[in-house]
């Protein structure tokens, strides 16, 4: 603030003052992830609103989770076997769809999906809140809201994604199973045994954890762009598209790292 | 040290947003049993003042004692036992868009640390209360199907169904019609006379302090009435006038309407044109 009446040409100090909002950002973001953490082993627990947030996030995104794992499993059968036919390999197609899925396609696929299904829908209810003053109520009443807005939602999250992933892995294998059958001319034993096959500890392990991070991730920042709201309605939209923009890119940003960390295991 | 009666006291409070000082070294005192009316134009720092008043905004500058404890500093979890005697009317009403009505007025009886209820009681409770705000049919219904001035009547059971030895009203006719606004403004003035509650009413209105420092509600008739002209004229009523966060007055009805301020002057000139 004090900085403000001369005109910076140090070029480190102006560095500074660009990275500013963005660190305080993450700062802050680090503190509600914090607060969160150390509520899960602090009375009082909103067991009911846990329920409820699993049933939104974890049943609710069901339909939509199996709709694009079967299509994208089918689609990759598709296009692989036309790559593994060149080398007589068609067979392999259900080693191909299975690790794909599991390690890769599936945690990001289904993060991306419940990103933008759930960040929103988190950030926009939180931002909704937080505009009309039912946050400050909260605290008015005796009621940490981290405690019963952001911890519920962050641990139905965390628990709800890896579920819908394995099932999403689990329907993208149908669908390549029924390309396998119908189109390549596989048979059911050959796809399903190179399905299990190819699987090794470490790839599932990696396909469980991705989704527990990204679950972490995505319920937080939907949680912390809420609750920053301020602006009115017009900032609850903003605050909606930034969580969802936001938690897009740290889903990337963690699925590479953990795949790094996982080939070089 | 603050006075033995202090219930609420402001110490040179400023409150700073983006280098705009929106409460500018307010400092006041309430006592036990007075109603306090808070008058300002739109923006003047009246919301923000209850805020920080309660401990929901913590000042940049200065302390703030409620009930004789400097809550400037505590943590939140400290606050919650001294919020537990207060409530709070916030300007929108702020009801919980999730809960029915009942849940709403139950909530700080079921959730707030420091009240402690017979769960057996809760339900008689809340129903008294909306009886009392003239609302005993709406349990069920959720706050999205109720109109203003009926969310502000649930907002008004939800901050006094404690028993708040002092109650907060933050602009509670705002954006209602002159005539949904005076039975609200007779629900406040019930719930503070029934229990004698310390309250702070916070208002653009110059009319909502006169009908808080001259009627009574007599629990007799069950009516609101105009109290008689005694020479000694409600000293329990003092008004203030915030203007862009600074205290500009302080004192009795008849002070403010001589006041020499010409701040003041023109704003109570404006509001018995209107009126
Ligand atoms: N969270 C905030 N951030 C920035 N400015 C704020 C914030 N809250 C209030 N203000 C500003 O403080 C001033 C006083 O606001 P407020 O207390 O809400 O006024 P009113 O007297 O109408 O209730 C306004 O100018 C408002 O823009
Ligand atoms: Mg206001």
């Amino acid at each position: 603030m004090s900085r403000a009446p001369y005109v910076s040409i140090n070029a480190e100090t102006a560095l500074l003052e660009i990275l500013k909002a963005p660190v305080s950002t993450l700062q802050d973001f680090c503190l509600l992830a914090g607060k969160a953490l150390a509520n899960l082993f602090r009375a009082p627990h909103y067991w009911d609103d846990v329920l409820i947030q699993m049933d939104r996030i974890g049943v609710g995104s069901l339909p939509i989770i199996c709709l694009t794992g079967g299509f994208s499993g089918a689609v990759m059968a598709l296009q692989m076997s036309k790559a593994l036919d060149t080398y007589g390999a068609s067979s392999q197609v259900g080693q191909i769809v299975s690790i794909t899925l599991v390690a890769q396609l599936g945690p990001v696929l289904t993060s991306l999906l419940v990103a933008g299904r759930n960040a929103s829908g988190i950030a926009s209810e939180l931002g909704s809140m937080k505009v009309t003053e039912q946050i400050d109520a909260m605290r008015a009443l005796g009621t940490d809201p981290v405690q019963k807005l952001v911890t519920p939602r962050m641990f139905a999250m965390t628990v709800m994604l890896p579920f819908l992933t394995v099932i999403a892995d689990f329907v993208g294998m149908l669908g390549g199973w029924l390309v396998a059958l119908g189109l390549i001319g596989t048979t059911s034993a050959l796809y399903w045994r190179g399905v299990y096959d190819i699987l090794v500890f470490a790839d599932v392990l990696q396909g469980l954890i991705k989704p527990l991070v990204n679950g972490l991730v995505i319920s937080l920042v939907g949680c912390y762009y809420g609750m920053a709201t301020s602006g009115g309605t017009q900032g609850v939209g903003r605050a909606t598209t930034q969580a969802v923009v936001v938690s897009s890119v740290w889903i990337f940003v963690i699925n590479l790292f953990l795949t790094q960390l996982f080939v070089n295991l | 040290m603050p006075a033995p009666e202090s219930i609420l006291r402001f110490d040179g409070v400023s409150v700073i947003y983006d280098g705009v000082r929106v409460l500018d070294h307010v400092s006041f005192t309430l006592a036990a049993g007075e109603t306090r009316v808070i008058l300002g134009a739109a923006g003047a720092g009246k919301t923000v003042l209850l805020k920080t008043a309660l401990g929901l905004i913590s000042p940049d500058e200065g302390r703030v004692s409620l009930f004789n404890q400097e809550i400037t500093g505590l943590r939140e979890r400290q606050l919650f036992a001294i919020r537990a005697q207060v409530g709070m009317l916030f300007q929108e009403s702020a009801l919980f868009d999730s809960l029915t009505i009942e849940e709403n007025v139950a909530y700080p009886l079921e959730n707030q640390i420091g009240v402690r209820v017979d769960p057996a009681e809760v339900l008689p409770r809340v129903e008294a209360i909306l009886k009392d705000v003239e609302l005993g049919h709406t349990l069920d219904k959720f706050p999205n199907e109720l109109s203003g001035g009926m969310r502000r009547r649930v907002g008004i059971a939800r901050a006094n169904v404690t028993y708040p030895k002092l109650v907060f009203y933050d602009s509670p006719t705002a954006g209602l019609d002159p005539i949904t606004a005076n039975n609200i403004m007779s629900l406040v003035i019930k719930q503070r006379d029934q229990r004698n509650t310390t309250t702070v009413i916070v208002s653009h209105r110059l009319q909502d302090g006169a009908l808080m420092a001259n009627y009574r509600f007599n629990s007799q008739s069950g009516k609101i009435e105009r109290q008689r002209h005694t020479g000694a004229l409600d000293t329990h009523t003092k008004f203030m006038v915030l203007q862009k966060g600074r205290l500009v007055f302080e004192g009795s009805e008849d002070e403010l309407h001589a006041s020499p301020d010409p701040y003041v002057a023109k704003f109570v000139l404006e509001q018995a044109q209107s009126a």
